[in-house]
């Protein structure tokens, strides 16, 4: 149990590379981080410069109240869970589980108690004398976790740990996951590109782009109220629609309401009505270009009356329109995005 | 592939037979040159059934030696031969195993510019530098000794090689796991990086006991004591040394008792051996 703390954290390459550009970020003690970002964000980087895989060319980085930038990873009072599971092939699941904590020279009784915890804990109680290869994806996932949670560690760090699975499999370990998680109240750090995973594991979601924090926030803050036009584009499937003000402009419908400095408003695809709310609303008309259904609910691609990119509007349920009838769009003040190019930042009023 | 075509079959077949019938009509003629009588094989006309003196044959080499030949008993020329080959091999490989971990692992300054010493030696043959190696080997006082046989021929660029590429196809994340894990380099070596070169180790422990034990130029070069002459060479000198005909009834009995130390290394380790070569376990 511990809180991590990030001090204006830097990672430069030999080559000159900056991968980290400065990242302060207070994570409490049983707390779930999840990094998320596009690749190249620096987000595998930073996780393993926590885990001390990676050394820190600046800033401070202290695992409860500890300063670790320069203690070896097994020093550092961390567990890790990798993207290929790393599971030691020519060992058995129980020595898989055993061979940290036997470094660490925990007595024999202690480590057998421990992996027989944490094997049923991940119910791969049957498979200890087994050898990774004699395992199925899933089971290796858990072996890896295993691994992890036989060090009692401080903190847990996972890199992309479930992105080998296929999709079912995720679903079902992602469940898991965060249940332990709580169960155990360990302070975690989580790095994943899937954002569904991001939004449903997430305490708190912090969204980094070319090796900075674009945003910390609840996942639900983060996709209410984006702080940035990257954030807004990248939370949120399908993508928020972006219109330009001057369209609105010209078509009359320029809310007033908007703060200045406005140029660009975002709505969510769920946002856009086909029948006109009793709040105030601002309205548009369109042609649809294509109907995905897709089960309980269905995008309809819409290009908006003399404007060639096409938005996406989210409804329940099956379309009743068809491709190329022209559909009316109503979307309440209240949820629209205002933002500035210039900035790229939300403009607050 | 072709299916169900007993031509193509028949045609496979011949050429194999053939060619297994070429490699080992020489080896068949050795072993039954080495059960005749004495003077049998100088007729002229060759023998292709055994003959009825091989228990004598052999007896004669195993428990008397050629002494007027100027070879020592054979037991010990092959005491030799083992020693030498365990030698060679073993530390090939210890040699090898910690160089390839060093070039693969850390990241010292001139890193690159040793793996590239190592690997251009791969070119140079025993042979090539035999003259500035006897003279090393001279001064350092070690003609005739088992150290003077093996130490000069334990480098080994191709172990090296061989071992670095394993090494690399070994997962990043495999270390980390180790580092996470509190083994140092070391015990990430002995523990992870062994266990995983098994089958590698034991391909690379075949070729080069055979290396070892098939050496000739260099025993013959710095041994000129007969209590450390190996067999390969043995052999020689008793074709040469005889002051009468050579007694080949004899010579062909001792080479079928040298070669079959190397056959059954290869024969124990055959299911190793060829996973190694072949397997890339992941």
């Amino acid at each position: 149990m511990a809180r991590i703390v990030m001090d204006d954290l830097h990672k430069v390459y030999p080559g000159g590379v900056k991968a980290v550009t400065g990242i302060s970020l207070d994570i409490a003690d049983g707390e779930m981080i999840v990094l998320v970002g596009p690749s190249g964000c620096g987000k595998s980087t930073l996780l393993r410069m926590v885990a001390g895989l990676e050394t820190i060319t600046g800033g401070t980085l202290s695992i409860g109240d500890r300063v670790v930038n320069t203690l070896e990873p097994a020093d550092r009072d961390i567990a890790m869970v990798f993207q290929n599971y790393a599971l030691y092939p020519h060992m058995t699941v129980y020595n898989n589980l055993a061979y940290g904590l036997r470094n660490q020279g925990v007595a024999k009784p202690e480590i057998e108690r421990r992996v027989q915890e944490a094997a049923a804990m991940l119910q791969i109680g049957d498979y200890l004398q087994r050898k990774p290869r004699a395992l199925s994806g899933g089971q290796r996932q858990r072996v890896a976790m295993g691994r992890a949670l036989v060090r009692e560690p401080s903190a847990f760090l996972f890199d992309e740990p479930l992105s080998n699975l296929d999709a079912k499999l995720r679903v079902q370990m992602r469940v898991e996951i965060r249940q332990l998680q709580k169960r155990l109240g360990t302070t975690s750090l989580y790095v994943t590109h899937d954002q569904l995973e991001a939004l449903t594991l997430a305490d708190r979601l912090v969204v980094l782009n070319a090796g900075q924090i674009e945003q910390v926030g609840t996942p639900m803050e983060l996709y209410q109220r984006p702080e940035t036009l990257f954030v807004a584009g990248f939370i949120g499937s399908p993508a928020m629609n972006m219109i330009e003000m001057a369209y609105l402009r010209d078509r009359g419908a320029a809310p007033t309401t908007l703060p200045g400095g406005t140029d660009l408003v975002g709505m969510r695809p769920d946002d856009m009505l086909l029948t006109a709310p009793a709040a105030p609303h601002l309205s548009l008309n369109g042609r649809v270009v294509l109907l995905e259904p897709a089960g309980a609910e269905s995008h309809i691609y819409v290009s908006l009356d003399g404007n060639d990119q096409p938005i996406t509007v989210r409804i329940p349920g099956l379309p009743t329109m068809n491709e190329g009838d022209p559909i009316p769009l109503h979307v309440p003040l209240e949820a629209l995005h205002p933002f500035n190019t210039a900035s790229g930042r939300r403009v607050s009023a | 592939m072709v299916q169900n075509d007993r031509f193509g079959t028949f045609l496979a077949h011949l050429i194999l037979i053939l060619g297994v019938g070429i490699v080992v009509f020489p080896v068949y003629v050795a072993v039954i040159a080495s059960t005749h009588a004495p003077g049998t094989f100088l007729q002229g006309v060759m023998p292709l059934l055994p003959g009825s003196h091989a228990i004598e044959n052999y007896s004669e080499v195993i428990f008397q030696g050629r002494s007027t030949a100027g070879a020592p008993p054979i037991g010990l020329m092959l005491w030799n031969s083992f020693v030498m080959a365990m030698m060679i091999a073993v530390g090939k490989i210890a040699i090898s195993l910690l160089s390839a971990f060093a070039i693969v692992y850390f990241r010292f300054r001139f890193r690159i510019f040793f793996f590239w010493i190592i690997f251009i030696t791969l070119m140079l043959p025993v042979e090539v530098r035999i003259v500035p190696t006897f003279e090393v080997v001279a001064n350092l006082n070690l003609l005739n000794t088992y150290a003077g046989l093996t130490i000069p021929l334990i480098a080994s660029a191709t172990a090296t090689f061989l071992f670095r590429q394993f090494f690399m196809t070994v997962p990043e994340e495999m270390l980390e796991a180790a580092r996470v894990d509190g083994a140092g380099p070391m015990k990430f070596f002995k523990d992870i990086l062994l266990p995983l070169s098994v089958t590698n180790i034991a391909a690379m422990f075949v070729i080069m006991f055979i290396y070892g034990w098939n050496q000739y130029l260099w025993p013959l070069l710095i041994t000129s004591d007969e209590s450390y002459y190996t067999v390969v060479m043995g052999i020689q000198r008793m074709v040469t040394g005889a002051d009468s005909e050579p007694l080949w009834h004899l010579v062909m009995a001792t080479v079928v008792l040298a070669a079959l130390p190397p056959i059954l290394v290869i024969l124990f380790m055959q299911r190793l051996f060829v996973k190694g070569l072949t397997e890339t376990e992941k």
